[in-house]
């Protein structure tokens, strides 16, 4: 057989039946279910009288409209209410397996998938959300899709997809120092921008992406979709059986050694094809900070906001004119001048344990800038808040004068209570900056972790690589 | 699904690269548990000077008057003529849903994001991809000429333009035929029902540990 990519062995494996215009059915192994794209699915399943094929390969939270404060006083706003409470009725209509708003297992559903061994290594896997291309990580065929796909897949255990075209996108070399998986994710989309990947598939390949931990290489993944492809993906390796291993969904015993041998076949074999090849050098990678209203609009911290009459075209110099007022940005100010008045630390991007640590080492002792009003930090998941507790983490938070609340998707998109005000300008370490995002009227500036908490302790955005 | 055939409709020209998923409908509007009413929020933070929230009686709030869906030429409109990477961003099928419920039929641009693009088939939306240049011309001949049609015609897959020329454009035949025949996609897939459980029960031996 001739040399494969890791993501002709993932699609291979899961074709149940393909048209001879290459429309095919792929098998579904894993499908994440949260309260926002779920009730119509679950609606439609009712109306025609169908019922999940598989309640086994689901599992479901609500996160994107729990509240991450008093907690334990419900949600206040009734729509949302009803929209997490909807979850709960259908997951226990169904027999669905949920971690509800106060189990400590409950948090983003790109969090809790991986934590719980739930995503896995060779396995597709599915939820109504972009993000989802987060568990590509684990060598795992998975991105988002939309509602009427989640009923789909409810009631067949199949989509209805067609191969994309595969992408590598190589990173040799290593990060410097206060370089993170984030500040990769970031170059490769200002490189590529944000429809880059369109109609691909992308692998992230190269000794800088073998050397990330597991949560930096799901930080990774989780912004493919930010560079316009569906999935993102990176090869299985010990580092990825390691973080598995004795997690609650883990395959155990016998299993788990058959599971291991069949995993370490899931890499592009020695020479296979890829349709396109990005190349990046890790040395030459700086802490990354959006100036504008998508993800691609992105510079290294020592560069300025650049100036629209620079723009390659007439249609980007509209783009870049809209965003510089959008953001209240001057042409030319240096990024380190730009004086930010809120910190959000959280998302399915950078709200896992590591990402905590990162910004606890930052914020360590000092305290946060008098013209910063509002600081978070909002872990990925329960587990991840009671780790960071255990390690002292909420109160180093806690006593830079940082916001240590419970876990969701909290201000990466705003649902809930937590949000930007009008005009107000944020260093967040979520994915996406588009206006509105974070509060209408609000200006989000994307960075790392480390990058975030030390702008919190600025006031303003600095290089971490020169603390 | 409502099906699509042939359209002679009014265009709107939206001249804006990368147009995402939050500004076609705010995440506010996403706390509903329903798949319809989304279109007079469609593009609210553009479209009205307040802030808007899920409940509101949106004819009585103020229109931003230099958004160009207000623009009283383009009432009525049913295809959106629109720039590279539309839909961009996050999955929400909410975003076709809203541009439906307002009265869109067609979405005509360079580029889509593919979860976008997906998801109008599954809405009885037919987005055309169609390459930069025309797109241009299309924006200023729009723009040139008031109450400016184009005619839609699926099965042949052409648009036609009022000066008579015709662009083909491409649809995959699957979603063709879907759109056409406003087909419901679980059906068709359930007509393969035994292949899915000869597949499951060779994927269950092969690897025991998903089933677990």
């Amino acid at each position: 057989m001739s040399a494969q990519t890791l993501y002709d062995k993932l699609w291979n494996s899961h074709v149940v039946q393909q048209d001879a215009d290459g429309t095919a059915l792929i098998y579904i192994d894993r499908q994440l279910v949260h309260e926002v794209t779920s009730p119509q699915a679950f609606e439609g399943l009712k109306l025609a009288h169908r019922k999940p094929w598989r309640t086994a390969s689901m599992l479901a939270t609500p996160d994107h409209n729990v509240p991450t404060t008093n907690r334990s006083g419900g949600i206040s706003d009734p729509i949302s209410r009803l929209q997490v409470e909807t979850l709960d009725a259908n997951c226990a209509e169904f027999g669905v397996t949920e971690f509800g708003m106060n189990d400590i297992r409950q948090g983003i559903v790109h969090v809790i998938g991986p934590e719980q061994g739930a995503t896995l290594p060779g396995m597709t896997v599915v939820c109504g959300d972009s993000h989802t291309s987060t568990h590509g990580a684990f060598a795992a065929l998975a991105h988002g899709i939309g509602t009427s796909e989640v009923e789909h897949v409810m009631a067949t255990q199949c989509l209805v997809a067609k191969k994309s075209k595969a992408m590598l996108v190589k990173v040799e070399g290593a990060l410097h120092k206060g370089v993170t998986a984030k500040d990769v994710a970031l170059a490769v989309v200002g490189k590529i921008g944000t429809a880059g990947g369109t109609g691909y598939a992308i692998e992230f390949g190269g000794s800088a992406i073998r050397g990330l931990s597991m949560e930096g290489r799901m930080t990774l993944c989780n912004m493919a979709i930010e560079a316009g492809a569906r999935a993102g993906m990176i090869a299985a390796d010990e580092t990825t059986f390691t973080y598995i291993k004795g997690r609650p969904f883990a395959p155990q015993g016998e299993n788990w050694d058959k599971a291991v041998t069949y995993w370490k076949t899931l890499h592009s074999d020695e020479g296979a094809a890829f349709d396109a090849v990005v190349e990046l050098d890790a040395a030459s990678i700086r802490p990354q900070v959006t100036w504008g209203t998508s993800p691609e609009m992105v510079t290294s911290v020592d560069g300025r906001v650049p100036d629209p009459a620079s723009a390659p075209d007439a249609v980007k110099r509209g783009d870049w004119e809209r965003a510089l007022h959008y953001m209240g940005l001057q042409a030319n100010t240096p990024i380190t001048e730009i004086k930010i008045d809120k910190v959000f630390i959280g998302s399915c991007t950078n709200g896992r344990i590591e990402d905590m640590r990162a910004a606890a080492a930052v914020a360590k002792g000092k305290k946060v800038a008098v013209n910063v009003k509002l600081a978070m930090v909002v872990p990925g998941s329960g587990l991840v808040k009671a780790q960071a507790e255990k390690e002292g983490l909420d109160k180093i938070f806690i006593e830079a004068g940082f916001e240590w609340r419970d876990p969701g998707c909290s201000m990466c998109l705003a649902m809930n209570d937590d949000r930007l005000e009008p005009g107000e300008r944020c260093a967040a370490t979520s994915n996406r900056n588009f206006e509105g995002r974070q509060g209408q009227g609000g200006r989000t500036h994307l960075v790392s972790p480390e990058m975030a908490a030390a702008a919190a302790i600025a006031g303003h955005f600095v290089d971490v690589s020169k603390l | 699904m409502r099906k699509f055939t042939l359209l002679d409709g009014l265009v709107v020209p939206l001249d804006r690269a990368n147009v995402d998923t939050d500004a076609i409908i705010p995440k506010q509007f996403l706390k509903s548990i329903k798949r319809s009413g989304f279109g007079p929020n469609a593009f609210d933070e553009w479209r009205y000077l307040d802030h808007g929230e899920p409940g509101m009686d949106n004819s009585k709030r103020p229109l931003n008057p230099d958004f160009v869906l207000n623009q009283p030429r383009y009432q009525g409109a049913q295809v959106l003529l629109a720039r590279e990477n539309f839909g961009c961003g996050s999955s929400r099928e909410h975003a076709p849903w809203a541009l439906e419920d307002y009265g869109f039929r067609v979405i005509i641009a360079p580029s889509f994001a593919d979860i976008f693009f997906n998801n109008c088939f599954k809405n009885g939306l037919l987005p055309i991809k169609l390459d930069a240049d025309k797109v241009d011309a299309l924006f200023k001949a729009v723009e040139a000429n008031n109450g400016y049609k184009l005619k839609v015609d699926l099965e042949q897959q052409t648009i036609a333009l009022p000066d008579g020329t015709t662009y083909k454009f491409d649809v995959d035949a699957h979603r063709k035929h879907c759109l056409l025949n406003g087909l419901d996609d679980i059906g068709l897939t359930l007509q393969h029902v035994d292949d899915i459980k000869a597949f499951e029960a060779k994927h269950r031996a092969a690897q025991p540990w998903l089933f677990a």
